[in-house]
């Protein structure tokens, strides 16, 4: 399969602006500028059904086209480099190795929403990232790419970036606007939606890194080149995190609709240890657990996956083997979003407490049979109830591994002490 | 003006309302902790979570506006589901130390528990999370962190209504908590407010405390004395003593709000120094009599000193802590009764006092300025009435609710006025203008009586007798009925009600009101 969102494994330097320009680097920008109108841009896109690889799916030429045509408000442009769910290892090396895919889409979307402003809104820990995407920005400015009269054209586009505080909150796209803004990083009420009011009052576009990053090759080879790469209704080439109990783990650009079960035997190189496969964590931490079975059917693109219960999500996909204790994923789950909750409301504020400290207790072997219904019920509780949905992100995880794995909940609670930790281990923690 | 349908009940309300409001309306409460109508909706507690038919999940009421044919259900097993879980939440790491909170008995906490959880605990106590309490923050407020719902109330009455910021949520999850930065307590005018906001018991007001059982508390609807603005406010008392003021919602005066200083202004209304029987001066000394012997007294010598130097040689002044019938009443008297044109009206602030602000605050502190104003009385007449006395015409002066020696101290007053021959004061408390009256009149405070004031941009509000006056003080139009009655031997109208009937007959400013007409919020000065 040709590369194309990791073009830099076979074009050296691609970041460098000189090595992007001799290999078509911009030729879609000028094209968008010069040769289309801004709603020719969003049709194409349209056309391509791009999907959003932040997490959701949305389709990105719809979310485009909710701005407000003629908005007396100036539009704005945030890209999402928050990259905080656990599994997830993609943007980072966009950042890294083609900051100038980045920002040429970036370009590309604001001239397709008339925005003459973008934010890069970046992880906190990212500062190498910052510092190739900074240098590529300063670059491209120097040369006319970036800044007032971009390549000639009379249109203005600004580009900043910004490094968030550590949150994982702050890659909710309201709370990352919240964050951006100067506030805490508090998710949004909806309506407004960010399309009407987003970053400092004004119309806004939340795109991820990823989802941008399609848009140049998009432009240059058409929507329909575009369809015929996987599935057409969840097209495109996906960059999947593959982590956890498999030989060969990292990085790679894969076409959407492969079956995970190619991706643990033939991609990853099989199985650490040749053990056996118990389950795949697919999306992010954030999605419900496949258990063997389910791993060794579904099929990785977003409507396959929401069919099997579960997500694609930011495409990461976490494999565990026969000695992966359940219990402990799930606890190890919760404590994260327990830390990361920004406890702004009720339900998931006092929820993800009320979980983990259940969980510390089940994977302790404390626990007690009817605290398994007590778990599916406070999830239950959560769900829908909240502002965002990082409540769902460890309510529906907690309901699958409590479904999917009752056995090993109930070995915990009868044996008193976690079964896949040896007496030994046991001690040497104590 | 859309139709919606909320539990089968029909109802139409304006745009732009919320489902909270438009179930008010048809008597349907949706519980709700975070949302208050003066400040902005973050929509977070999620108390408020209603079904909506056609939405795919439950909606938040407070951020929820009213559309056509919206079919709302507030009592659906689903509503209910959420409400319950809400509350779950909420208490699982709450200390409920209702016993000794003073929040209990006006706790939405505990309301709520009992109109929509109701259930046991599935939370172990050992477990709950601790956080600092009895903190003081400043400005008289305390706060109790465990017993904080997050609703962030508090919060947003600093940043929205005062700008001053001085509270933040801090950490994040299920640790935070409302805090002040290190070292930087409480400091604006408006701080009470978070207390009466605060939904819990999480902030509390410092002079309160332990005082008060909430549910001994009866409520009387007043209007704040404490400045021109005469904020709305309920009177809290107990067995003839007040234990606070709360502001009373105004959307023509106060909004929701009231400042500090008006609302720790009531003990100066009960103080030690209040009089409770008439006195007269004997021998330099002031000695206790009757209120026969009073009214006998003071009505034989206006007969005497209108004999002999005429009706002008009597006057009084009227203090504008002075309510709108007290003023005519006295106003009245003095014209029409003793037949004199001496009349002044007074003000006074004390000169330390907060001046304007532009919230509510306003640097007169007499909240009936403007109603002696519409009355004909402005603040101006002091000086001729002091050279009338000065010239030998002016020899005697009724003083109601103005204690001129505390404004112009004693040498000021002897020179203007130490040549009167007879001063009758009326007053509520023994201040220094009575140690020098011949005669003085115990009159009631103005939780004690029925009236009204005007305040400054002409809004004539109701004042409603919480309690009777102490001893045998009267309310100051009793005492002036009185006193007419003395002087003429006929029986006038005594009640507040009936005075502003002929006060809004003969005054062009006061018609078309009544008293009983001036509802919850009171109504504007006629022109
Ligand atoms: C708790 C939470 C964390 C999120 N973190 C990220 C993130 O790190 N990066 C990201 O692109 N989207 C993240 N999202 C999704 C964004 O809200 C948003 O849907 C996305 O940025 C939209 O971009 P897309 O349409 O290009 O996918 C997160 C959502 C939630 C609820
Ligand atoms: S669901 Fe959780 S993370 Fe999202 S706003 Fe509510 S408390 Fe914050
Ligand atoms: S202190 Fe009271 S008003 Fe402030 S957030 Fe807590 S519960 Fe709400
Ligand atoms: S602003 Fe004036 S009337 Fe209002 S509470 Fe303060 S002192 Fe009382
Ligand atoms: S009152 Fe609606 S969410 Fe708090």
């Amino acid at each position: 399969m040709e590369r194309i969102l990791t073009r830099w494994l076979d074009i050296p330097d691609l970041k460098k602006l000189d090595v992007y320009l001799a290999n078509n680097g911009y030729a879609a920008a000028r094209k968008a500028f010069f040769d289309m109108k801004p709603e020719d841009i969003i049709n194409e896109v349209k056309n391509s059904n791009l999907r959003g690889r932040g997490g959701a799916a949305f389709p990105t030429g719809t979310k485009w086209s909710f701005i407000p045509k003629d908005s007396k408000k100036p539009v704005y442009v945030c890209v999402n480099g928050d990259e905080s769910e656990p599994g997830t290892f993609a943007n980072r090396y966009q950042f890294e190795n083609d900051p100038h895919g980045i920002i040429e889409g970036i370009l590309i979307t604001c001239r397709a929403v008339g925005s003459h402003t973008a934010y890069i809104y970046m992880r906190g820990e990212f500062t190498v990232q910052k510092r190739s995407i900074d240098a590529a920005l300063a670059e491209a400015r120097a040369r006319g790419y970036v800044g007032k009269n971009v390549m000639g054209s009379g249109y203005d586009v600004e580009i900043w970036t910004h490094r968030g505080a550590g949150a994982y909150i702050c890659g909710e796209e309201s709370a990352l606007l919240e964050s951006l803004e100067g506030k805490r990083g508090y998710p949004r009420n909806r309506p407004p939606f960010p399309a009407i009011q987003g970053a400092f009052g004004c119309p806004t576009v939340v795109n991820n890194i990823e989802t941008l990053s399609n848009v140049p090759h998009i432009i240059n080879r058409g929507a329909d080149w575009y369809k015929a790469i996987g599935p057409e209704k969840s097209p495109g080439t996906k960059l999947v995190c593959l982590s956890g109990h498999v030989n060969k783990p990292g990085l790679y650009e894969l076409p959407m609709g492969m079956p995970i079960k190619d991706m643990i035997y033939d991609i990853g190189g099989g199985m650490l240890d040749g053990k056996t496969l118990k389950g795949v964590i697919p999306g992010g931490s954030s999605f419900p657990v496949l258990n063997k079975e389910e791993s060794e059917r579904a099929i990785f693109d977003f409507d396959s996956m929401r069919a099997i219960g579960s997500a694609m999500g930011s495409g990461v996909v976490i494999v565990m083997h026969e000695d992966t204790c359940m219990v402990d994923m799930l606890r190890a789950t919760a404590h994260f979003y327990h830390h990361e909750s920004c406890g702004q409301c009720t339900p998931c504020r006092e929820g993800c407490g009320w979980i983990e400290k259940i969980m510390n207790e089940m994977e302790a072997g404390q626990g007690r049979i009817e605290q398994l219904d007590l778990l599916n019920n406070i999830s239950d509780n959560m769900v829908g109830n909240t502002i965002c949905v990082l409540a769902d992100s460890i309510a529906m995880p907690v309901k699958s591994y409590v479904t999917k794995f009752r056995g090993e909940f109930e070995a915990h609670i009868k044996l008193g002490r976690c079964p896949f930790k040896s007496a030994e281990a046991k001690a040497q923690a104590a | 003006m859309p139709k919606l349908t909320i539990d089968g009940k029909q109802v139409e309300v304006a745009d732009g309302v919320n489902l909270i409001q438009a179930a008010e309306k048809l008597d349907i409460e949706i519980p709700h902790y975070c949302y208050h109508p003066g400040l902005s909706i973050p929509g977070n507690c999620r108390m408020c979570l209603v079904e909506i038919e056609k939405a795919p999940k439950l909606q938040i009421a407070c951020n929820t506006k009213v559309a056509e044919g919206m079919v709302v259900h507030t009592t659906s097993q689903k509503t209910k589901a959420a409400q319950r879980a809400v509350l779950e939440f909420l208490l699982i790491n709450h200390p409920i130390d209702c016993p000794v909170c003073d929040q209990a008995g006006e706790c939405k906490l505990q309301d709520y528990y009992m109109d929509y959880d109701e259930r046991p605990s599935r939370f172990p106590l050992a477990e709950k999370n601790r956080k600092g309490k009895a903190l003081d923050i400043g400005a008289g407020v305390m706060l109790d962190q465990e017993r904080c719902i997050l609703c962030a109330r508090c919060t947003r009455f600093f940043d929205e209504v005062t700008h001053t910021s001085e509270l933040a949520i801090f950490e994040r999850g299920d640790h935070n908590r409302i805090e002040i930065n290190p070292g930087q307590p409480i400091n604006n005018k408006y701080a009470g407010n978070v207390i009466d906001i605060c939904p819990v018991g999480a902030l509390t007001e410092k002079d309160f405390r332990f005082r008060m059982r909430v549910w001994y508390l009866h409520r009387r609807p007043s209007v704040c004395g404490g400045c021109e603005r005469g904020c709305s406010i309920d009177i809290h008392y107990h067995r003839g003593r007040i234990y606070r003021f709360k502001p009373r919602y105004n959307p023509d005066v106060n909004s929701y709000w009231m400042c500090d200083e008006g609302r720790h202004s009531f003990p100066e209304l009960q103080q030690e120094t209040r009089l409770t029987v008439p006195l007269v001066q004997q021998k330099d000394e002031l000695v206790a009599e009757t209120w026969a012997e009073a009214l006998r007294r003071s009505a034989s010598i206006i007969k005497n000193i209108g004999s002999d130097f005429g009706a002008n040689a009597i006057g009084a002044v009227i203090g504008a802590q002075s309510t709108n019938e007290e003023a005519f009443a006295l106003k009245k008297l003095i014209k029409d009764t003793i037949g004199s044109e001496k009349i002044a009206a007074f003000t006074w602030s004390p000169p330390n006092a907060s001046g304007d602000d532009d919230l509510l605050i306003r640097a007169n502190k007499n909240p009936n300025t403007r109603g002696l104003a519409a009355l004909g009385l402005p603040p101006d007449g002091l000086e001729s009435l002091a050279s009338a006395v000065g010239a030998g015409q002016l020899k005697m002066l009724i003083m109601l609710r103005a204690d001129l020696v505390r404004a112009m101290g004693e040498q000021e007053f002897m020179r203007k006025f130490g040549a009167l021959d007879y001063l009758l004061v009326l007053s509520t408390d023994a201040n220094e203008t009575c140690q020098m009256a011949n005669q003085v009149w115990p009159i009631a405070a103005y939780p004690e009586l029925e009236g009204s004031f005007t305040n400054f941009k002409g809004r004539v509000q109701r004042l409603y007798e919480a309690f009777p006056p102490p001893g045998q003080a009267l309310s100051a139009i009793e005492a002036i009925a009185r006193l007419g009655r003395a002087l003429e031997g006929v029986e006038r109208a005594q009640s507040a009600a009936a005075i502003f009937r002929q006060m809004a007959a003969e005054e062009p400013a006061f018609k078309g009101l009544s008293l009983e007409g001036l509802g919850e919020h009171g109504r504007d000065l006629a022109g």
